[in-house]
């Protein structure tokens, strides 16, 4: 017998997740102080990093835009009940879309090659992510399972693909050639000079406001729509579902395919808004830090873009950090990252039960 | 005065802003049975879990037999001679009578001196109460009944004084209750205590010495059943004059609605769930099938609804064969669109999403009318102002569009469900359970609800487990067994009696 909540929304939508975030940076603190750094400078150097100047900020916002790509590639599952843990792997197969849509057409003016490019990161993603939809759908193979093998086959793929085949001729490294400069997506340093404004040169560009709208969409999908009501009656009451005569395979296939096409779009960021090449770590975890996004962001286009600004943040401020302390090593980052999904994810209702006897306590008095 | 075997004085419950139990002071006096009664929400089973050890009162103070104690969870409870029936049976079905008895109970390493001495005991407990239970039987062939008896024999094994029963004949039979009655009449006669939970006002009636009567959380009344009548418990239930007489003139059927022959159902298993089932369904009338439940109304809701598919047999609607009906979309959706509306028997499972507001729930189902869309998106300010008319035509309490069905009572919820599947206006309604979990005041209106739509010419097919509501709407009865139809008779000829011969597969 589970006993209600007994917290204000407000808290379990604020508070808890704050609290939670909180306790997170508490324990790296702590392990930081164990390896002998200054916990409070680290935390400063961090800030300072990801908002302290502007070129910090154009980072942190780069990687803002793929973590809300992938983190609402997980939501988009999740509200049908489906936990897809294959974003890094649907990402990378958007990427092979790009790659080929770039090395063949990219002859073409921009105005034709990105958009075949966009679609193909979309199409190729949402392909990625159909098989495990399919298996889950009509054979009942669990999609966490099926996911996370999509995952590894991606990669066994793109390796063999990025050594054997796309490599560029001649050369040692697993990487294709640079593509031709029609197919870049604008850097936003760039269009702010036509406007007369002067940026510092960083890899933040156009995808940004892509990332934004989606968000928009997203919710509007999701909330305001027919399909998006389907979806999340599969995703909340399967019979219920059934019972309002809604094709439930299919919900469960088309809402994979959504998510597949999200993370699909991270791949864009990367790859026409910065590398402007393919290699082979291009992908770099952005696809599983979009499960802790969208986890911290409780699966809302708002709070995903909170979460995927921190996470940015996180990676922008600690990449600084750790050029300033060399004790403080790229693991180190993805410690507190993953602090931070315990705290938040799997440990979300950590602090409900004392804040529920100290709401009660308050409202006594 | 008796000597009390429970004594509570001044108990409260909160759950947050919710007061679930106030100020509760009732006793029950040693060897007698006591009846609690309520509508769904009254507090009755949390009062209950207080008393077996699941929750603790923020207030107050519990005596049993004279003594102050602090029940702080299950195992006190047990220890301290209080055990519990719950209404969904804790039983291993794999298990033996006895290795399910013994189980939580085992005393000692070995498993095999535990059960030694538990067969004894339980020869002895079977022969004082008359429970004639085998112990060897394996749990998941019994009965319902039978496993209901597993259940208080496992509370007796316990060394029980005390016996709480929650709603324990909801899935009995007229004759398995009536057994059940004699059971506990002769642990009375043992000097055992009985706490019945029930919303049935005929049981506590029969069978208990003394009414406890919540509201809202309050005690409205204790009294002494031999001085009280049915109504004035339901109006003390429901804090205001109930009529539980149903308004029925003749019924004037018109043309077949709904005629299935020969329908069956088999499960993968291979057992026959419905096994050659045939009636028709006319206009302007309320067919009533009853039952135990489990006895194949399910699953004929089911296909009748387009939920599940039939294993053979004919389902025919206004002369259009419903079982192979060629549609791309799902079966459930086309025969809504032909004008079958269905109001499930697992209201919380089925018939709405807990979590979606209540303005989402209004139109589950109906998502796809081009009413509520507005482009690509929802009309968002349609979908509330269809939920504010449902709201206040079925007087839905509170009448918040907003709020999260899950919040609301089982009768708010039902009503709801009954907004939305009345409003498409259909031609057949498949209704099962309609009153199940809902309280007294909203069963009236419930009740008068489908007899005013059967008034108006629709054909209405009513499952329910609930006799006294079958035979109060229904103009024909249909009695189901084991997957059969049992039994076809007009609702005026029908007694009670014999239709649960008919449920039980006697004749």
């Amino acid at each position: 017998m589970s006993q209600p909540s007994n917290l204000p929304r407000w808290a379990t939508l604020w508070l808890m997740p704050v609290l939670n975030l909180f306790a997170a940076l508490l324990v790296s603190g702590l392990v930081i102080t164990l390896i002998g750094e200054d916990p409070v400078e680290c935390l400063q150097l961090m800030i300072n990093g990801a908002f302290g100047y502007p070129e910090g900020i154009g980072y942190t916002l780069f990687y803002t835009t793929s973590f809300i790509f992938t983190g609402l590639a997980v939501a988009a599952a999740f509200h049908a009940g489906l936990f897809n843990i294959g974003g890094e792997g649907q990402m990378y197969l958007a990427g092979l879309g790009v790659t080929l849509v770039c090395l063949g057409l990219d002859f073409l003016p921009g105005w034709v090659v990105i958009p075949l490019a966009l679609l193909a990161s979309m199409v190729f993603g949402a392909a990625w992510a159909f098989i495990p939809g399919y298996l889950q759908a009509k054979r009942g193979s669990h999609i966490v399972v099926t996911t996370i093998m999509f995952n590894f086959i991606a990669s066994a793929l793109m390796t063999w693909l990025l050594v054997d085949k796309l490599i560029m001729p001649g050369s040692q490294t697993p990487a294709t050639r640079l593509f031709a400069e029609s197919a870049w997506i604008p850097m936003l340093h760039e269009l702010a000079a036509n406007l007369g404004i002067e940026l510092p040169q960083t890899p933040l560009n156009a995808t940004f406001f892509l990332a934004l709208i989606s968000l928009v969409v997203f919710y509007l999908m999701v909330w305001r729509s027919r399909w998006g009501y389907a979806l999340r009656t599969v995703g909340l009451n399967e019979k219920a579902a059934r019972y309002a005569g809604m094709p439930v395979s299919k919900v469960i296939i088309v809402a994979m395919c959504f998510s597949g096409a999200l993370a699909g779009l991270a791949a864009v960021n990367e790859l026409l808004g910065s590398t402007h090449r393919m290699n082979l770590a291009f992908t770099n975890g952005i696809g599983f830090v979009g499960i802790a996004v969208a986890l911290m962001g409780r699966n809302h286009p708002f709070g995903i873009l909170l979460s995927a600004l921190l996470f940015g943040a996180l990676t922008q401020g600690g990449l600084d950090l750790s050029f300033e302390k060399p004790a403080i090593t790229h693991e180190m980052i993805i410690l507190t990252q993953g602090l931070i999904i315990l705290f938040c994810g799997a440990l979300e209702n950590l602090f409900q039960t004392p804040l529920a006897l100290a709401f009660k306590q308050m409202t006594k008095r | 005065m008796a000597e009390l075997a429970i004594e509570l004085t001044g108990v409260n419950k909160y759950f947050g802003e919710v007061h679930a139990n106030k100020n509760i002071s009732f006793a029950v006096a040693k060897g007698s049975i006591h009846g609690i009664i309520g509508e769904n929400g009254a507090g009755k089973s949390t009062l209950m879990s207080i008393l077996y050890g699941y929750y603790q009162a923020d207030s107050g103070s519990i005596r049993l037999n004279g003594q102050e104690v602090r029940i702080r969870n299950s195992h006190d409870a047990i220890a301290r001679g209080i055990g519990m029936v719950h209404q969904h049976f804790m039983l291993v079905d794999t298990f033996t009578v006895l290795e399910n008895i013994v189980l939580g109970a085992e005393q000692g390493l070995a498993l095999k001196q535990s059960l030694l001495a538990a067969r004894a005991h339980l020869a002895t407990l079977n022969r004082d109460y008359g429970l004639q239970v085998d112990p060897d039987a394996i749990v998941g062939e019994l009965g319902v009944g039978e496993q209901q008896r597993v259940e208080i024999l496992k509370a007796l094994y316990r060394g029980a004084d005390v016996l709480i029963l929650d709603e324990p004949t909801a899935v009995l039979t007229p004759q398995e209750a009536d057994d059940l009655f004699r059971i506990l009449g002769l642990l009375k006669a043992q000097g055992k205590t009985v706490l019945l939970i029930t919303h049935k006002l005929r049981e506590v009636l029969d069978i208990t010495d003394a009414v406890t009567v919540m509201r809202a959380g309050e005690i409205v009344g204790n009294v002494v059943t031999a001085e009280v009548g049915k109504e004035d418990l339901a109006d003390l239930m429901v804090g205001r004059k109930v009529n539980l007489q149903l308004d029925k003139t003749p019924a004037t059927p018109g043309k077949t609605v709904l005629q299935v022959s020969n329908l069956s159902l088999t499960d993968a298993r291979g057992v026959k769930l419905l096994d050659d089932v045939s009636f028709e369904l006319r206009e302007g009338e309320i067919v009533g099938i009853a039952g135990v439940s489990g006895n194949g109304q399910s699953e004929l809701l089911e296909i009748l609804s387009g939920m599940r598919e039939a294993s053979a047999g004919s389902v025919r609607y206004n002369g259009t064969e419903l079982t192979t009906l060629p549609t791309r979309e799902p079966k459930a959706a086309a025969y809504r669109r032909l004008g079958i509306a269905h109001v499930p028997e697992d209201r919380s499972r089925e018939g709405l999403v807990k979590d979606f507001s209540t303005f989402e729930n209004a139109i589950l189902g109906y998502h796809d009318d081009p009413a509520i869309q507005r482009g690509l998106l929802f009309n968002r300010k349609a979908i509330i102002e269809r939920c504010r008319r449902f709201i206040s035509e079925f007087d839905v309490r509170p009448a918040n569009a907003f709020r999260r069905s899950g919040l609301f009572s089982g009768g708010n919820q039902q009503k709801v469900i009954l907004a939305r599947e009345i409003d498409s206006d259909p031609q057949l309604m498949l209704i099962g359970q309609p009153t199940r979990g809902v309280d007294i005041g909203a069963i009236e209106f419930i009740h008068k609800r489908l007899m005013a739509l059967r008034n108006a010419g629709k054909a209405l097919l009513l499952v329910s487990v609930e006799l006294d509501e079958i035979l109060a709407l229904s103009d024909r009865i249909i009695v189901m067994n084991a997957g059969r139809v049992s039994g076809e008779l007009p609702a005026a000829q029908a007694t009670a009696t014999e239709l649960g011969l008919l449920m039980g597969g006697h004749k």
